[in-house]
């Protein structure tokens, strides 16, 4: 990564109100299909996967482009990735703790 | 509609409370508090899948979930995010009045939200699910209630910045302080984006 000046952020200009529907429009379809997927028999064995899958989308879309981590400093998200990877091993850990493991049959 | 609008201010050169990285310090602690609260709601997660399906007293995840009508509520939020940053690009451009009707939608989705939430509380209560009947019943409320509180004190936050811009107080200088209030509503968006997931859709 290039060096900056002392002072100067590596802050870019956030997307406009175009980017922003079509993100909304990406999200609103996703949820959609999560619910429409839902009341599909034939997929209940690889349901957990699939709407995992698809939140994880969603939750990324949000937090890239409408929380702007795509746009602003790394410091930002690198606090925020640190919460969410200590939250993860906080939920695995549970899981593993008490024998849960394969929660989502 | 050809109103006149400022061009956009880069976040970063409009606030004056910057640290010796050059980032804004009121966005760092947000983000830092937002962190902090991943880990609370990780717990929260973690407690509730840890005691899911180990109950077998009634009313049951399967008995008394109504998919559609949570589904319409997860829509409801997920878009009041699109309010949300739509009002900070109308800040952002030095457009208040744009400003204070996204805000505005944004409380209004957020309420709608809530109202469905209590609705759904108040309907669980009637088939005879609450907070003591079992551990669904407690794992369940004190989840989807914390998240409901934080979504109360987003809406009170949202009314807060549409009263300042009211007064001529939030103006394109000072966008940051809907931006750092937007980046708490997202937040309370993407845990939504979990909790319908693995609390709703995700069979046992």
């Amino acid at each position: 990564m290039a060096a900056h000046p002392p002072g100067q952020t590596v802050e870019h200009a956030h997307p406009g109100a175009r980017e922003y529907i079509i993100i909304a429009a990406i999200l609103g379809i996703i949820t959609a299909i999560e619910v429409a997927v839902y009341y599909v028999d034939s997929l209940r064995p690889i349901l957990p996967p699939t709407l995992i899958a698809l939140s994880a989308v969603k939750f990324a879309l949000v937090v890239m482009f409408y929380m702007h981590l795509k746009f602003d400093h790394p410091i930002f998200t690198g606090m925020f990735l640190f919460g969410l990877a200590t939250a993860l091993f906080t939920f695995v850990g549970f899981l593993f703790l008490f024998g849960f493991v394969g929660v989502f049959h | 509609m050809a109103a006149a609008v400022a061009p956009p201010i880069a976040p970063a050169h409009v606030e004056e409370h910057q640290g010796a990285t050059g980032l804004n310090t009121r966005k760092l602690l947000m983000w830092a508090f937002l962190g902090s609260d991943c880990m609370f709601f990780g717990s929260l997660i973690g407690t509730y899948l840890v005691y899911r399906g180990r109950t077998a007293i009634h009313p049951l995840p399967r008995e008394v979930f109504d998919i559609p009508y949570t589904s319409v509520s997860a829509f409801a939020l997920l878009m009041s995010s699109l309010a949300m940053v739509l009002a900070l690009a109308a800040i952002q451009h030095g457009d208040v009045r744009r400003l204070k009707i996204w805000l505005l939608t944004t409380a209004g989705l957020g309420l709608v939200f809530i109202g469905g939430q209590i609705y759904e509380f108040t309907t669980f209560g009637a088939e005879g699910l609450n907070l003591s009947t079992s551990i669904f019943g407690s794992t369940f409320f004190v989840l989807t209630g914390f998240h409901g509180a934080h979504v109360s004190l987003g809406i009170v936050w949202l009314l807060s910045l549409f009263m300042l811009a009211r007064r001529g107080i939030i103006t394109q200088e000072r966008s940051l302080d809907v931006e750092i209030g937007g980046l708490y509503w997202h937040f309370v968006d993407i845990v939504w984006i979990i909790l319908f997931t693995v609390v709703y859709l995700i069979p046992i």
